[in-house]
């Protein structure tokens, strides 16, 4: 059952030592040697987070920024790589998108800030998925133009903050926080570090995500983990807590053969892009507006305890093998097992009984509408 | 009666011709929280190194294998309702199937306490 890993080769993200000294399990992601999980376990950290705040380290993912004269030339580069609208992202407003390739197959999903200070005009903050940063960079730079150039951040660790108490626990330190909407984001002080405070998060909670500099990234944990309300969480909870909130894991929901329509995040394209193109992959994408995709990605509920994991095979009840699981798991806050996978669009309507065939048994099914947990994520009042 | 230890992180308590088998108190930690426990029909007959036994953490699927020849006598219902135990008390209660003894010479391939502890260490 063991699995004897060489970690030699493994980068280490500014919380290294905190994680080891939490007594967390390290195992390889993406290059990087990450807490899988702490002490507490799983279930234990999973369910936490949804009634409390738990802190993850996410600075194996990239931060990159993107630079350019002014923001209407900035927003129009990124706007030729994706569906999304940037020239009317309003300062301080943070939006989802993909980087497509030129078959409307996603190479990424990421975050895009536009900075809120005026003295950043031309800049948008990217946060890309850690496995695909070299891919993502020199998708960048190949078709940038040369007015509009790409910087990776180095110097800086990514720390999420998830859960019902989350802003209250960082707002204690940073109380800008607290004025934040849901999608937004500020530069602003924690304890007298400059830090880049976003309330935005993957777990389907109010929560934030902090970019702050590397060498107080051990401070700014430490603090927050010293409320009591916050406890660490390792990648194995954020990994049950994505799949609850229906939020797709890049390399396993989506991929480079699948697009945003396929995937059901149409919600990155606004309405000019929608009917206007102008991005790759756009005869593919607006065709599968107009005429819906052959296949598309569902929610699944389990209907006993034996939980389907990615790869199994979705098959209508006693007929053919229709489509895949791309992700599964036991769902804490369910207290069930759930998946989600593609089927052909003609079997996606939530209640549509077919099985999931694991271990070649044959497990009932239902497809359920996503989030399978409603989302907390704040709203103003 | 005597507790035999398998490299692959199983128990066997072999009482007479009944063998009782689990997961080490190792493997349920390695495991993390076991949610689900897929167990074998009363009269399987199993072949040593056979998957006996399926045991599921949040995480992911793991294989219980038998570490002897045997028949499936009886299995741990409880573990159905209940898979938490298996974190809880996995060398007691947590049990997983009963097997009656198909060829005790087997169980000279396996290790006794002491030499499953000192392999463990070196893990």
């Amino acid at each position: 059952m063991a699995e004897t890993v060489t970690e030699s080769a493994l980068k280490q993200t500014p919380l290294h030592d905190l994680h080891v000294e939490l007594g967390a399990r390290m195992v390889p992601f993406a290059g990087y040697s990450m807490p899988v999980q702490y002490k507490a376990g799983i279930l234990t950290e999973h369910l936490h987070t949804r009634a409390k705040a738990g802190l993850f380290d996410v600075s194996h993912m990239g931060q990159a920024i993107l630079t350019g004269p002014d923001h209407e030339t900035t927003a129009r580069a990124l706007e030729t790589l994706t569906p999304s609208n940037f020239l009317e992202l309003a300062p301080g407003r943070q939006r989802y998108t993909v980087l497509l390739n030129d078959e409307g197959g996603i190479i990424d999903d990421l975050m895009v800030t536009r900075p809120v200070s005026k003295d950043d005009d031309g800049k948008l903050l990217l946060v890309v998925n850690a496995a695909r940063k070299e891919v993502d960079y020199a998708h960048f730079r190949s078709r940038l133009p040369e007015n509009v150039t790409l910087d990776v951040v180095e110097d800086r660790a990514l720390i999420a903050v998830q859960g019902p108490e989350a802003v209250a626990a960082v707002s204690a330190h940073a109380p800008a926080a607290a004025e934040l909407s849901f999608m937004s984001a500020a530069p602003m002080e924690f304890d007298g570090i400059a830090c880049h405070i976003a309330r935005a998060g993957y777990t389907g909670e109010d929560g934030v995500e902090m970019s702050v500099p590397a060498d107080a990234a051990q401070a700014i944990a430490r603090t927050l983990l010293a409320d009591e309300r916050v406890e660490p969480v390792g990648l194995g909870a954020r990994d049950s807590l994505r799949l609850e909130a229906g939020l797709c894991l890049y390399g396993h929901d989506i991929d480079e053969t699948t697009s945003p329509v396929e995937g059901g995040i149409t919600f990155c394209m606004q309405k000019r892009r929608r009917e206007n193109g102008g991005f790759p992959g756009a005869d593919r994408i607006r065709k599968e507006l107009r005429d819906g995709p052959a296949r598309v990605r569902v929610g699944l509920r389990l209907e006993g305890k034996a939980p389907a994991r990615e790869g199994a095979e979705i098959a209508l009840a006693g007929g053919d093998v229709i489509g895949t699981v791309t992700s599964g798991g036991f769902a804490p806050t369910v207290g069930a097992p759930i998946a989600m996978g593609y089927v052909p669009a003609g079997h996606a309507e939530p209640g549509t009984a077919l099985e999931i065939i694991v271990r070649n048994r044959r497990l009932a099914a239902k497809v359920s509408g996503m989030p399978f947990v409603p989302n907390n994520y704040y709203r103003k009042p | 009666m005597t507790i035999y230890f398998s490299k692959d992180h199983e128990w066997i308590s072999v009482d007479g011709d009944v063998a009782t088998i689990g997961i080490t108190s190792y493997a349920q930690e390695q495991l993390g929280d076991v949610v689900y426990v897929e167990l074998p029909e009363t009269g399987k007959a199993l072949s040593q190194g056979d998957e006996a036994a399926v045991v599921e953490s949040v995480k992911a699927a793991s294989e219980v294998y038998a570490p002897i020849d045997g028949e499936v006598v009886e299995a741990n219902d409880a573990l159905a309702d209940e898979p938490a135990k298996v974190n809880e008390d996995p060398e007691g209660s947590a049990w997983f199937i009963k097997l009656k003894v198909g060829n005790a010479d087997q169980l000279s391939d396996l290790m006794d306490e002491a030499a499953y502890k000192a392999y463990v260490e070196t893990l």
